[in-house]
Parts: structure tokens; sequence; C-alpha cells
């Protein structure tokens, strides 16, 4: 069993980033996803807590066991208050990119969740919440 | 500082990704790589990736950064020991890495790499004699 329901750690350095992937790898695990679920929900926390640390100037991840009609899932949402994103339907559009990268990152991760819900205000921050049910 | 080891197995150089990169650590791979095929004239480069439990796009990009870069130095690179639930994430994320030639393990990797280099050798030899 988990050892709490829900918990929260920082995305402020490179570093961060791998600790949520493993963060994440271990709730899956103790969920008792599947390999491949395991993999894609670790795949896409990657891809975000990187968007939050590189484009949002840093950010908090939250995490959450959740249960809905007697199947449980981990929730997680990651915070940041980095400029927001002023075109929505564009940043998730794939290949679209606004740095360097391949433009797959967040377009990727929605198709690797069951629930993607994306909220972002221009100056004020960008939070986008997951939810994998086992 | 820390760093990933590129060992030279005869001809080609293996590289065996073990740990879980932060994005620093896979641009110093990159460097260093690049650094090496340059240094040994090599002409093969295997990178093994059976103990990496996700590849995201950064680590798919400098993957098929290193590709690119490997064949302007001259260098053929095979990607190899793949795990599947890995290549089912990479597909459904996006990035189905074209243009990186792929194996199932190290000893597949290196039969890929000697008939991609021995057929360019070939092609090279038709086209000047």
């Amino acid at each position: 069993m988990p050892t709490a329901p829900q918990g929260e750690s920082p995305l402020r350095s490179e570093h961060d980033i791998v600790l949520a992937r493993q963060t994440v790898r271990k709730l899956t695990q103790e969920l008792g996803f599947s390999l491949v679920d395991q993999t894609k929900m670790v795949t896409a926390a990657s891809e975000l807590a990187r968007n939050a640390y590189t484009h949002g100037r840093g950010g908090t991840l939250c995490w959450q066991i959740v249960e809905r009609d007697a199947r449980r899932g981990l929730k997680l949402r990651f915070a940041d208050e980095g400029p927001g994103i002023p075109n929505m339907d564009l940043a998730l559009t794939d290949g679209w990119t606004s740095g360097n990268g391949l433009g797959m990152g967040l377009s990727g991760a929605r198709r690797l969740v069951n629930d993607f819900e994306i909220d972002s205000k221009v100056g004020a921050g960008t939070r986008v919440t997951i939810t994998r049910w086992k | 500082m820390e760093r990933i080891p590129i060992l030279r197995m005869g001809e080609f150089l293996l590289v065996t990704i073990q740990v879980d990169m932060h994005d620093q650590l896979a641009l110093k791979l990159q460097d260093d790589l690049s650094h090496a095929i340059q240094k040994n004239a090599t002409q093969g480069v295997l990178i093994d990736i059976s103990t990496l439990e996700m590849v995201d796009s950064f680590i798919g990009r400098m993957v098929a950064d290193i590709s690119g870069i490997g064949r302007i130095l001259g260098a053929e690179t095979v990607l190899v020991g793949m795990q599947p639930a890995v290549a089912i994430t990479l597909v459904e994320l996006g990035l189905a890495l074209p243009g990186v030639a792929t194996a199932l393990n190290v000893e597949r990797g290196m039969a890929l790499l000697r008939r991609k280099i021995d057929g360019a050798e070939s092609n090279a030899d038709s086209t000047t004699g």
C-alpha cells in the first residue's frame, strides 16, 4: 500500500525531473499498474515535469491516489508560475515547439494518459492535470 | 563530473546507458560520443538501452541527434535493446525515431553494423572503380 495518499515535490532543477520520474514509477508500481501503463505514466510525467522546469521557470508536482467506481488511479498536477501559453491549440499540436525540442511533449503526454486537463493564463502560469486509471 | 562511459569494442564504440539520465548528462554523452567517433575514426556505434525503463522526447531526440551527427562523421549508429514497454510508449508519444537503426540486442546490432559498413564500402568501391 502507498505510504500516503498524496504528496508533492518541487520541479526546480533537472535532478527534480529525474526524482519526479522515480516517484511516479514507485506510485504506479504500488497501485499495481502493468509495466506498459507504468512506463506511459512515467514518460508523461517526465515530459510535463520538463515543461514546468524549462518553459515554466520551475514549479511543483502534486500527486494523489484517486478512486472512482471502485477503480484506483494516479492523478498528477504540474503547476508552474511561468509565462503561460498564449495559444493553447497551437501548443497542443504535434510538432509545434516554442523552444528547441521536438514539440511532442504536451501533445504526446496527452496521448499517454486517460484524463488530461490544462489551464494556462498568460503571465500567471500553467497547470496540467493528468490521471491514469488502473 | 558524472558521465556515461564509452567503451571501444574492436572496431566499434559501445555505450551502455544504465542510469536514469538527467538532461545535461544526455547532452554530455552526445558531445563525448561525437569526439570519440572522430578520435577513433570509428565506423560504428552501438547504444545499448536495455536497462532504460523510460525514453522520453528529450532522450529520443538525443539518440536521433547522435545518429545524425555520427552519420556526418562517417559512423553508423545502432540503438539496441529497447524494452517492449518503452517502444510501445515511444510510438504512442509520437516518436517513431525515423532514421535511427535499431536491433534487438548487442549481437544483432553488431551484425547490422557490419552489414551497413560492408555495404557502404562495396558501394564506394563500385563508384570509384
